[in-house]
Order: structure tokens, then sequence, then C-alpha cells
């Protein structure tokens, strides 16, 4: 089977990130970007089964500046087969994305797309569902396993009362929760491989798709700062607090 | 966080990502042990770090020092001590450059795949430390094998490793022309050699580092164990020597980073009179200091990587690199630990660990003296002190 593992960059993780002075949006310049970590448990997943013989080949794309190619090639260090990435200076919302995912589905032929169930930036969940329904596809999302059986896939989801298995047919599309496997960190000689693989690039007019944004963003700030608690000095005085100052009970 | 980002910054993040596993305490708990660092070197052996350069027909990646001195640094620059590994790296480089196809299809596979490890150069001796060419180690003939006898010191990483360079002497120094001829370089399987003529003593020391003394009484090597040709072995240490000064320029280029990151953390956090103390000029000029010579440093590390890998003569930029690049971060050591005051000396900070192992370097692989005669000697062609 062949996999498409959709892939977006992000702000790293270990960023403390900043709102621009104007409220507009987050500072991005001179700040490290790496792969949305979400995305890269779905490449992991990707080569975990072209490992298992179950995959033959592992696309990953991306969408977004040309600086993209670098998380393209983090994924393909990682065993991904080659990639492609759809090039675009434009803020992408999730609608455009998926509707490029369909695109590129329709050039690829897919039997499996997976991607992170959200990107830790806009923390939006909404790629994977949109381009399921676009594609008119069986999805399975927040995934802690993922099972491919003969022509279906069993997918075990955390949803909140615990885990729930659906079973889906071929081609399906899977979003990946935390705990359906720890990616593996790049060896040297696969980054040298890397290098040397394909990575084709396309523009979202290529892809027939208008990424013009429907939402408008009104403002951007900072959370307020944490203020500082105060110690009671016995349960009554919590209690009372509690019922006459915060007036939660 | 430096350093910033540069044309490395895959590499370097690659790394980053494998040494998050092995945080601050992993390294504490290793010194306060004094046990190696299996895991850790396990893991950057598995990934293939260690066989960056060593070609890929080989086995390798095939990179240059360049890029070795940068997987050196980060190991530093994340808390690690790259003292435990930077053999595997560059030891290999004497069989590669000198030894000949079918030494090289022997080994070089498996020392790219970490099946064996080549950690260990023994060149050093107790009577003759810098003075090489007067070492009492004798490699004699004898049939196909040379029979070796002598003593060396100061031999890292004996305890983890399976092969091991030697450089012995094979013609008597008062046989030869010049004082630089006569020595020859042998590779010696550490597995069969010990109990069988080899015997090695760890000596204890300030950092958790692996060191021994090493006996030789009648080892016997097979010949087909010689790199190169009988006699040259000296020219071909040299070689051996700048790879390691420049990589170990690049490691203390980490520890200062390590400790300029450290420093500037603690300072903008640490609040006494209502501010932090960073807000003080005396506290901000010293950190400020350190870094611009960290910077500077840094050029000449890598200006040593590029004459090396352009296989042009480096031995004045190696020993400066290593000079300056030592120098940096024992003031970046020393400026870490003053402004963390007690702390400072807490182990659980890590600073008096860093403080340590950097101060190796002061002495090791070869002490600021000897590079300032160097220099004085070679390089602005002063008269000889001896």
């Amino acid at each position: 089977m062949k996999i498409l593992v959709p892939v977006k960059r992000v702000v790293d993780y270990n960023v403390k990130v900043r709102v621009k002075a104007d409220g507009s949006g987050v500072e991005t310049a001179n700040v490290k970007m790496s792969m949305n970590p979400f995305d890269e448990i779905a490449v992991e997943e990707a080569v975990r089964l072209k490992e298992k013989g179950v995959a033959e080949e592992v696309v990953v794309v991306s969408m977004g500046v040309s600086q993209c190619q670098e998380t393209i090639r983090t994924a393909l260090a990682m065993g991904g087969d080659r990639g492609i990435l759809v090039e675009t200076d434009d803020e992408l919302e999730p609608l455009a994305v998926a509707k490029m995912l369909k695109g590129l589905a329709e050039k690829e032929s897919p039997d499996m797309v997976i991607l992170g169930k959200q990107a830790i930036d806009d923390d939006a969940n909404q790629t994977g569902q949109m381009f399921a329904a676009l594609m008119g596809w069986g999805q399975g999302t927040f995934a802690s396993e993922v099972d491919i059986q003969d022509g279906s896939i069993q997918v075990t989801r955390e949803i909140d009362g615990g885990a729930e298995t659906v079973k889906l047919k071929l081609p399906a599309v899977v979003t990946t929760d935390l705990r359906l496997n720890e990616p593996r960190y790049a060896k040297l000689p696969n980054i040298m491989k890397a290098k040397k693989k394909q990575l084709d690039t396309l523009s979202p007019a290529d892809l027939g798709v208008d990424t013009t944004p429907r939402l408008k963003t009104v403002k951007v700030a900072e959370p307020p700062k944490r203020q500082g608690g105060i110690k009671v000095a016995d349960v009554a005085e919590l209690v009372d607090k509690l019922k006459n100052e915060a007036k939660v009970i | 966080m430096h350093p910033k980002p540069d044309q490395y910054q895959e590499l370097r993040d690659a790394l980053r990502d494998l040494c998050k596993h092995y945080p601050d305490a992993y390294f504490r708990g290793i010194d306060a042990e004094g046990t190696y660092p299996e895991a850790f070197i396990d893991s950057l052996t598995e990934a293939g770090w260690l066989a960056a350069m060593i070609p890929q027909e080989y086995g390798g990646s095939g990179l240059g020092l360049t890029e070795a001195s940068v997987i050196m640094e980060e190991v530093n620059r994340n808390g690690g001590n790259a003292g435990a590994c930077h053999g595997q790296m560059y030891n290999m480089g004497t069989l590669l450059r000198h030894g000949s196809e079918a030494q090289k299809q022997a080994y070089l596979p498996r020392i790219a795949s970490g099946e064996l490890r080549l950690q260990s150069m023994a060149v050093t001796e107790p009577t003759t430390g810098t003075d090489t060419t007067k070492l009492r180690t004798t490699a004699v003939r004898k049939g196909d094998r040379y029979v070796i006898n002598g003593q060396k010191v100061w031999i890292s990483r004996v305890q983890h490793s399976d092969m091991m360079i030697l450089l012995a002497r094979t013609t008597p120094l008062a046989d030869v022309q010049r004082r630089s001829d006569g020595m020859s370089v042998f590779l010696v399987d550490l597995h069969e050699a010990m109990g069988n003529g080899l015997s090695a003593q760890p000596i204890r020391n300030m950092v958790n580092h692996e060191t021994n003394e090493l006996f030789f009484d009648d080892l016997e090597i097979p010949e087909d164990n010689l790199i190169g040709e009988e006699g040259r072995g000296f020219k071909y240490i040299l070689d051996g020597l700048n790879a390691e000064r420049t990589l170990i320029a690049a490691e203390c280029i980490g520890d200062a980073w390590w400790f300029l990151n450290k420093v500037v953390d603690y300072t903008s956090e640490r609040t006494v009179f209502d501010r932090p103390i960073a807000q003080n000029q005396g506290v901000q000029f010293p950190i400020a200091r350190s870094y611009v010579n960290t910077e500077a440093a840094n050029l000449m590390r890598f200006r040593a990587c590029e004459l090396y890998d352009r296989n042009e003569h480096c031995g004045a930029e190696a020993n400066m690199a290593k000079l300056l690049a030592a120098d940096t971060s024992w003031e970046a050591a020393n400026v870490c630990l003053q402004y963390h005051g007690g702390f400072g000396f807490a182990h659980e900070y890590d600073v008096e660990r860093k403080f340590r192992e950097t101060r190796l370097y002061q002495v090791a692989p070869v002490s600021t003296n000897l590079v300032l005669s160097y220099v004085a000697e070679h390089v602005l062609g002063l008269p000889r002190s001896f």
C-alpha cells in the first residue's frame, strides 16, 4: 500500500511563544521551527508500516513556505521515500490545506493518509476531518493504535470515556494521538540519504485551489499573567473564601 | 540558545533530539558512580554519529572533520562529555589515511557499525610525554611477528575499546638520521593482547575519564597489523593528533556554550536586592567577554577544520584552535561557577562537573605551554628551546 503523510512546520515546542507587538499573531522571525510533534508520530507510524512490509511507499507532503522543505527532509531522514511541497507564502487555513490534500490524493492515489490530530500552533484539529469529508473516505481520528488488515484498518481511538475501536475501509484517513508511538531520532546515514531523495514542488494553483483565507484574525493576546496564590489557615477559611470571594460554591 | 543556527543545523537538531534522552541527571549519575556512559555512547554509535568520517564505501557517512567537530561540540553543548567517545571518531583516520586496502576492508566497516571500537591511541609514555621521539617502547621483528616491550601512560578508553593504535620504535634512536624516523604504527587487538603480554592499570582521576597505564611485556602482534611503512609511524600519528586537537577545540566550544547558556539563564532569574543579578554590569561584562572570546575561538576551530578537510597543513591552526577554545571554555566555566555562587558547587546544578571536565583541556591532549612553544618555534621561527 501507499501512505501519504502530511506534515506541518510549526514553532518548536520548546520555544516560549511571544505575541507580536501589533497583536496580529505570534512572532516567528528568528524562532526555531520544527515538525509538528503529532505529525512526527504519523511519519513514525507510516515508516513502521513500511518496515513491517505492509506499506511499499511513504510519501511526505507539506504546504507553506520554501523552508518547509527542511521539515520534509526531516521526515525523509526518518524513513519517508519522497516528498512533495506545495509552496506558498500565504497563510493557510485547514480547509485550504484539506482541499490541496484532496488534489494530491487524486494525483497519488494513496491507500491511507495519516497525519497529526492537530498542529501545536493553531490547535485547529480540523484538517484530517475536512479532508476525509472532501474525499468521502472513512476517518479514524485520535488514533492510539493502528492495525492494518486485509483491505481495512482497525483504529483504536482515544475518546473521553476511554478507547473506541473502529474499522475503516481503505482508503482511509487516520489522525494520530500522543500514545500511538514514540518517534525515532534520525540517524546520520539516513540524514545523508534524505538529502538525495526526490522532493517535488507544486503551487496551490497546480492543484486548482484558492487559498484565500475565509477567517479574519481579530486579535492575538498573551494569556493573563498568573497571580500569586494565598495560604489559608484552615478549612473554614477556605470554604468561606470559596463561597464569598471566589463565589464558586 | 547558543550557538546560533548555522549550515549544520540539521545535524545539530538531530543530535539534540538524541541528547534529550540523556538529560543532565544521566551524566551526573555516571559521574557520581565513576562509570562509563554506555547507553549514551551506544545510542550515538547506533545512530551512526561516530562513523561520520568513515567513507560511505566502508559503511560510514563520508563527512569531514568539520561535521565531526559539530557532532562533538553538540555532545558537550548538551551536557555530555565527548571525551568518552571522540577516539572512535578520529583514531580510524590513521587506518584510513595510511592503512592498506586489506586492512581498511577488514576493519573500517566493523568500526563504522560500532562492532569494533577503536577508541584508544597509545603514544604517551611515563618518561617521554611530548618528547615523543624519545619513546622507549620497542617493536622488534621476529619472523612474521613483532614483539612489543615497554610502557605507556594516560591511554584513554582502553577498557572500552576492542582495538588500539600503538606507536613504538622499530629502529633505535641511535640508528636513525632524523629522530622522527624509525617509529611505526600498529593496530593492537586488545582482546588478544590482554593477559598475553599486555596489562592495563586504570588511573583514577579528577574527572570521570577512563584512562590507563599500559605495560607491554613481550606482546606479540602479527606483522599484518603494521600500518603503512615501517619507520614512518610518527608522521602518521601527527595527522591523527591534528584531528584530535581540532575535535577537542570543538568540544571546548560546546562546553563554553553550555556554560554561557547556563549562566545567562541563571543570572537572569536569580533575584537579589529585588532585581536579577544579570542587571548588574559587573555581572554582565564577564559573561559578555566570555561570549566574545567563544565566538572568536570558534572561528579558529572552523578554520582548522577547513584546512584539515582540504588535506592542507593545519598543525598551527589545530594547535591554536585548541588553545583558544580551551581558554575560552575555562573562562566560561569560571564565570558560570562564580555567578552561581554556592549553588555552582552543588552537584545538582552540573556546573562543578562540567567545570572539572573542561579544565582537563588546559593540559590534554597537549598542554597550553607546548602549544605556545609550537607557535613560537614553528610558526614564528624563534630559536628552539628543546
